[in-house]
């Protein structure tokens, strides 16, 4: 019983740091919000941090962390689709800077 | 070895060792949340490939106040949701279901600072399709994301308080509660993403 609440303790512990960190990374996105930059650096450090949140929280929160065949099952199959859903940029720059109407 | 052995033998073959040697209701939960992270995904991209192509996009946000709340109280319903699983799987089922319950609680609160938020923005005109900034699509996307994220907090709420009561009632096992949790925290971890994208971005500076 006491190494039982031991690891519930410990397990407390773990989820406090991480949602600690999580919490840090969100404010990180706040001030990155702040800062004079173009919108496109600003999307890529924004979307870095989202990632590194929700990495956090998959592996830590989720439990996936513990599970590597059920890890990779989820990362292979949301690559997949993240990186199919890219094709699209080429058709969206071309309605700002390949059309007859663009500036 | 009689017809029955061989049955029994061939039957507990087949379902010796599940998908990932996870239950299956926490399988079906996973692949949900697989097929739920491809409509977000599908979500994000449309609305980041409309912003990109459409000059002008309106930024019409003065205040991250209320969304850094919002963000704060959903970050903490997980951080609350996690003790409540933790508390289950030691059997206190006192602490579990109060845990559980201010989960819910969050989940309600930020539902209500959502809906406030739009009340707001309704207040200066803007409807799913106008808006007094800019192009109309602006407020087709915000609308159409974020309400969609409110709808999975709702079932989410509603889930927790369902199962939490059941739970108590020692209808429910402590899996039933970590698989609830799961999703909660898959709300959470969408929630990430529509901050910095549909927020942040669109700050006034």
């Amino acid at each position: 019983m006491a190494t039982a609440e031991t690891h519930k303790n410990s397990g407390m512990t773990k989820d406090l740091i991480v949602y600690a960190c999580i919490l840090a990374l969100a404010g990180i996105q706040f001030v990155i919000a702040y800062q004079d930059i173009s919108a496109s650096q600003m999307f890529v450090r924004m979307l870095s941090v989202a990632v590194i949140e929700a990495a956090l929280a998959l592996l830590f929160f989720m439990h996936l962390s513990e599970n590597r065949g059920l890890l990779w099952f989820f990362a292979i199959f949301t690559v997949f689709v993240l990186l199919a859903l890219q094709y699209g940029w080429t058709d969206s720059f071309r309605l700002t800077d390949g059309v007859p109407w663009a500036k | 070895m009689s017809q029955a052995d061989l049955t029994v033998q061939g039957h507990s073959t087949a379902m010796a060792e599940p998908a990932f040697s996870i239950p299956a209701k926490k399988m079906a939960i996973w692949l949900f949340i697989i097929a739920d992270t491809a409509t977000f995904a599908g979500c994000l991209f449309a609305y980041g490939f409309t912003r990109n192509a459409t000059p002008n996009w309106p930024r019409p946000f003065h205040s991250i106040t209320n969304v850094a709340v919002m963000t704060l109280v959903l970050l903490t319903s997980s951080l609350t949701m996690l003790f409540a699983v933790r508390h289950a799987e030691m059997g206190d089922k006192t602490k579990a279901f109060r845990w559980t319950m201010i989960t819910a609680a969050l989940g309600i609160a930020f539902a209500l600072l959502h809906l406030r938020e739009w009340m707001g923005l309704v207040g200066e005109g803007m409807t799913l399709f106008h808006n007094p900034w800019g192009t109309p699509l602006f407020g087709s996307m915000f609308f159409s994301i974020t309400g969609l994220h409110l709808l999975h907090v709702t079932g989410g709420v509603v889930a927790l308080i369902a199962v939490g009561l059941r739970y108590q009632g020692g209808r429910y096992k402590a899996d039933d509660l970590e698989i609830t949790g799961l999703y909660w925290h898959f709300v959470d971890l969408v929630w990430m993403f529509v901050v910095p994208l549909v927020y942040l971005l669109n700050l006034a500076h």
